[in-house]
């Protein structure tokens, strides 16, 4: 603190270090960056980098908390591949939970901001009151609602009946249990929504103006100026969104009860890993697990992006 | 004509959408045998009885020690992300140092990072530390802006400030640490009051983590008491545990309530999903 005070008040002269003769410019002075950085640098270190090595040399370790790790080599990720069949159902879920959820989601969300993109006093009011279940689904209780909503002689239950459809509860069926965390996943389609909404914003008017002297339609409009100009806004949600899904734990912790059930229908990998780890505490075989799932979803990233060439837009860009 | 079919529209997909929140909160009003298959919003007859049941304590510990393990939580990783991230924010945005762009590099890096990589050897830190089942290994990672989604949002918000006010700052004799504290921070009050909001409502609503930590009934936060009821669900419990669960709601609403603005525009800017 006194050397900032002592800078403060010398105003012109420059401080006291051995600088060059310049006087530093504003901001120069890396040790006080630095200081500024501190708290960041330390939690990178302690619980970022620090961990991550340690999680990458346990995941070649027998461990159990309580003991000291033992090396066993590639023992874990063989046993993750070659005999789990619980690991490749953890799988299969989680991938067919982000392959429906993520993209029911971004329609969703894409859908309603169309629909709220017009000039009207009440927008504001819409945006807010849409986004709100992306705030509330993450809670364990709007989870406790859907197991409820969706439990045997449910909500849900008791409307398909009237309809004359017999489903006899979608959480304790296998068939249906997953969809039930993906309409979860689905009803929090606000957040997206309202970064698409920002991202049509961005759209000049006289494009669509353009296209009405044309003579193009709605869906003509939609395919030829919306969906290109918002391409990197599309890119942005898909991304996000995907690694989001790949790491959903709450919804199926709470409609399963910690177990993944019925049959495993809903043992998200990240439940599984849990399970794994803070249950039956092989923690070196869970760290196996939360390796495969960071190198997995890096994988989805930059495959993400390598195809982003092909279909997203940036103004201003050469077209290709 | 067309105006109002959109407004109609509008309020359609809205009441769909919020459904089952009112359905929520009904719920917590009707007696057990009621709320299962019911999809009437109004109860036969309004009770208290569930409230009454949630505040005679679960498991032998009273909802407001659990209220108060949850405030606790949240609000030590307010104060920690806030204090944290600004001071990191403000030396990403306003200060030249040499390895200012690998680093910042590497703190966007880590905003895609799953935990799951990192929650073993925590776990394994905080158990070494004697940590385990206090609110530390919760409040801790805050202090030293392990969210650096908060550093970049409030990084791109200073960023955004005019440099001129900074020169001004310097011919009045403000160093780096006043232009910080008397120019910067009080100018970045949205986007601090944005960091404070989220944090507090992600902390609220966080689960994994105080599953993992916490594992005293004495020193459950809310989401894990309700918890308690997944495993004890007969139908005779329902009305109290949709009862908690509108109280553990409450706060996010009321948050939501007082500063949607500032929500939904955060989320606009930066693209921070929930």
């Amino acid at each position: 603190m006194t050397t900032t005070r002592t800078i403060g008040r010398r105003r012109t002269t420059p401080p006291a270090e051995p600088v060059p003769r310049r006087r530093p410019r504003y901001g120069e002075r890396p040790g006080l960056a630095y200081l500024f950085l501190s708290p960041w640098v330390l939690g990178a270190l302690l619980l970022t980098v620090g961990p991550m090595a340690a999680s990458l040399y346990l995941s070649f370790t027998d461990y159990d908390l309580f003991t000291t790790p033992d090396w066993i080599g590639l023992a874990n990720y063989r046993a993750l591949f070659g005999d789990d069949p619980r690991f490749f159902a953890a799988v299969w879920v989680t991938v067919k939970y982000v392959l429906l959820s993520t993209p029911l989601k971004l329609v969703a969300a894409l859908a309603v901001a169309m629909l709220l993109n017009r000039v009207s006093r009440t927008q504001g009011f819409y945006r807010s009151a849409f986004y709100a279940p992306s705030l509330l689904g993450a809670s364990v209780a709007v989870a406790l609602v859907w197991r409820v909503i969706f439990d045997e002689r449910g909500v849900v239950d008791e409307s398909l009946s009237v309809l004359g459809v017999h489903t006899g509860g979608w959480v304790s069926n296998p068939r249906y249990s997953l969809l039930v965390l993906v309409a979860l996943a689905v009803w929090q389609f606000g957040a997206p929504m309202v970064i698409f909404l920002a991202g049509l914003k961005q759209i000049p008017q006289e494009y669509y103006d353009a296209s009405a002297v044309d003579g193009a339609g709605p869906w003509r409009t939609f395919r030829s100026i919306t969906l290109p100009m918002l391409s990197p806004v599309i890119f942005f949600n898909l991304v996000l969104e995907t690694i989001h899904a790949f790491q959903a734990f709450t919804g199926a912790f709470v409609v399963s009860g910690g177990r993944g059930g019925p049959v495993d229908s809903t043992l998200f990998y990240t439940l599984y890993l849990y399970q794994k780890g803070f249950t039956e505490f092989r923690m070196g075989y869970a760290s196996a697990m939360a390796w495969v799932l960071v190198i997995v979803v890096a994988i989805i990233t930059a495959v993400l992006f390598r195809t982003a060439r092909l279909w997203v837009f940036y103004a201003g860009e050469e077209s290709r | 004509m067309k105006r109002l079919l959109w407004h109609v529209l509008c309020v359609a997909l809205l009441a769909a959408l919020l459904y089952p929140v009112a359905w929520l909160v009904a719920a917590s009003f009707k007696p057990a045998n009621e709320i299962l298959s019911s999809l009437a919003l109004l109860p036969r007859k309004a009770l208290l009885g569930n409230y009454g049941e949630v505040f005679r304590g679960m498991a032998g510990v009273s909802v407001w020690r659990f209220l108060g393990n949850s405030l606790l939580v949240s609000v030590g990783s307010v104060i920690g992300n806030v204090a944290s991230c600004a001071l990191a924010a403000y030396a990403f945005s306003w200060m030249r140092f040499r390895l200012r762009g690998p680093l910042f590099a590497f703190m966007i890096a880590t905003i895609m990072l799953p935990i799951h990589v990192l929650l073993i050897p925590q776990f394994t830190i905080f158990q070494r530390l004697d940590l385990v089942d206090t609110v530390w290994p919760l409040i801790l990672p805050k202090l030293l802006a392990t969210d650096a989604f908060f550093i970049f949002l409030i990084v791109q918000f200073m960023r955004g400030l005019p440099k001129e006010l900074g020169d001004a700052a310097r011919i009045d004799g403000c160093g780096p640490v006043r232009t910080f504290a008397h120019v910067v921070l009080p100018l970045s009050r949205p986007a601090l009051v944005t960091t404070a909001i989220f944090t507090f409502i992600w902390s609220w609503n966080d689960f994994l983590s105080q599953l993992i930590y916490l594992n005293t009934p004495e020193n459950y936060t809310l989401p894990l008491a309700l918890r308690l009821f997944i495993d004890q669900t007969s139908e005779t419990s329902y009305g109290a545990m949709m009862a908690m669960s509108v109280l553990t709601l409450l706060p996010i609403a009321l948050f939501f309530f007082a500063f949607q603005r500032l929500l939904v525009e955060g989320v606009a800017t930066t693209g921070l999903s929930g």
